[in-house]
């Protein structure tokens, strides 16, 4: 995802507003794709999983524990975010205790870092990676995992050369799907991180909400477009867009 | 990672017996899975959680970031605060005009999609999937540009405008996935007994899609309720329940907005729980009336 951006960002730097708008705001960009692919990251290896023993291992209760991962997400997004701020909070109920039983310094801080907005955006994006992987893998033959066990396959050699190769679309859709917004969102930085995490979807709603610069404001913008543009298309050459289109 | 874990308990034998005996020595394996599910689970609740604990809390100043005591004080006065109260239907009208509308759009595009090949397929899969793809805030300052640049009164109009727009991809692709398991024969049938395409979509097609297309439009309405990126851009100067939210981060937020979410979750949890105990219902249903049982 950071290979296609960074050829974005040289392929652009001869551009007027693009140029300066880049070369002000290089910190910021750099943040939003360190943090949007830690998150995907995160959230792969947290979905992953899940999706995998939902698939294949929950039996008659499959749709309920779908349900149940996609429960918490009726809840407003704001208002999980915020609920995120109270739980990771300097005295909160996930470090208040350890600093009182002098397990962790009294200084140690979670809101405000990197890992605060990584965590928050891993968490916010969940459900568009767990959603194409568990497609993919609930729709592989079983037969075909049955055919690897008569021929002598060991469950990690099923997994290796038979599930995990058939559920590669849905991987890559999950990270698409996750990986853009992620790498996109101010809501998380703005609530979750400080000064010093400022990712550049927040630049872009303050040019416009806050300084007018359109130009400015669209330049960065459509660098952001050109991104999503270039792993789209290299998506398609890849899987064509059925796939994606049946995930939902 | 742990999926590979369990893989070593059961290691294939040529000896059917050997390998059961190997599978009871090592108990532990199979259960690494399921207890990493279950913990993301309670990863996924633990702010859901913490909403609904802080509903329930006591504070009196600003902030309502540390417990301090149980009180019902605000579940007794959901809608004290005016402007949240007004936040929080403009929120419920504006969502259910666009879900109204994206359900229509979108089954119709659906039912297109489904039934013609036509040229600019591809096309119109990849707008919607780039629909969904998209950033909210690279669309959200295009749909600024745009409503700007043409005059048009930022708003009411303008937030629906926008909600039906990033709503009818879901409600085409969850409404497609339905169609795809529709005999045409059915339609078929019904135009060979004379009855007219109107007739034929609201006697047959319509019914038998009708739980996508139900499915579809709550999905809408979740994410229309949701938004608040795109939200934020068109607003101007009406505010929706996130907006008003997240104006509010500032100077503290009060814990009616906890309790409203409450009820919100609530909500969501009512209409999934019904919806499954429906579906189980009627596959009895069905089983005791053609005879069959069940599964």
């Amino acid at each position: 995802m950071s290979g296609d951006f960074v050829s974005g960002f040289q392929f652009t730097w001869n551009f007027g507003n693009y140029a300066y708008g880049l070369g002000l705001y290089a910190a910021q960009y750099s943040h939003s794709i360190e943090y949007g692919a830690s998150a995907t990251l995160i959230a792969f290896v947290l979905a992953y999983p899940a999706a995998y023993w939902i698939a294949f291992h929950a039996g008659p209760r499959k749709s309920a524990y779908l349900l149940i991962v996609l429960l918490p997400f009726f809840v407003s997004f704001v208002l999980r975010t915020l609920s995120w701020e109270t739980l990771m909070g300097d005295d909160g109920p996930l470090l208040g205790p350890l600093k009182s039983a002098g397990i962790i310094p009294s200084d140690f801080r979670v809101l405000a870092t990197p890992i605060a907005v990584t965590f928050g955006l891993a968490y916010t994006f969940f459900p568009y990676m767990l959603l194409p992987i568990y497609a993919s893998l609930e729709k592989i033959d079983r037969r075909l995992v049955e055919a690897a066990e008569d021929l002598f396959a060991n469950r990690v050699e099923v997994f290796r050369r038979i599930i995990f190769p058939l559920s590669i679309p849905g991987v890559f859709a999950g990270v698409l799907l996750t990986g853009i917004p992620a790498t996109a969102d101010f809501v998380n930085q703005t609530l979750l991180g400080g000064a010093g995490t400022t990712m550049v979807g927040r630049v872009i709603e303050q040019q416009f909400e806050v300084s007018a610069n359109y130009p400015l404001a669209s330049a960065l913008a459509f660098v952001f477009m050109l991104g999503l543009l270039a792993m789209l298309l290299a998506y398609q050459r890849l899987f064509g867009t059925d796939e994606l289109v049946r995930v939902r | 990672m742990s999926a590979a874990v369990p893989a070593a308990a059961t290691k294939r034998m040529p000896e059917p017996r050997a390998a059961t005996e190997s599978r009871s020595r090592l108990r532990l394996g199979p259960l690494v899975l399921p207890a990493y599910t279950h913990l993301v689970i309670l990863w996924l609740f633990a702010p859901i959680f913490v909403m609904i604990v802080f509903g329930f809390n006591d504070t009196h100043g600003k902030f309502n970031f540390t417990w301090s005591g149980f009180t019902l004080r605000w579940f007794m006065h959901p809608f004290g605060i005016p402007t949240l109260t007004s936040a929080a239907l403009t929120s419920l009208w504006t969502s259910l005009t666009a879900t109204l509308i994206s359900t229509s759009l979108g089954t119709m595009l659906a039912l297109a999609s489904h039934r013609y090949d036509f040229r600019g397929k591809t096309v119109l899969n990849s707008v919607l999937i780039m629909n969904i793809a998209a950033s909210e805030v690279v669309v959200g300052s295009a749909l600024l540009t745009l409503f700007v640049t043409y005059g048009v009164g930022l708003g009411y109009v303008t937030i629906v405008l926008a909600q039906v727009m990033f709503s009818i991809p879901f409600v085409a692709i969850t409404v497609r996935a339905r169609l795809a398991g529709f005999d045409p024969a059915l339609e078929e049938a019904a135009q060979d007994l004379g009855a007219t395409p109107v007739a034929t979509f609201f006697l047959v097609t319509l019914p038998v899609i009708f739980p996508g297309v139900l499915a579809a439009a709550l999905l809408a309405l979740a994410i229309c309720l949701d938004d608040y990126v795109i939200t934020s851009f068109v607003a101007g100067n009406t505010e929706t329940f996130p907006l008003w939210v997240f104006g509010a981060t500032r100077e503290g937020i009060p814990p009616q907005v906890n309790v409203i979410g409450t009820f919100i979750f609530a909500f969501g949890v009512l209409v999934a729980v019904g919806g499954a105990l429906y579906r189980g219902w009627s596959v009895r249903r069905l089983a005791r009336e053609t005879g069959l049982a069940a599964r």
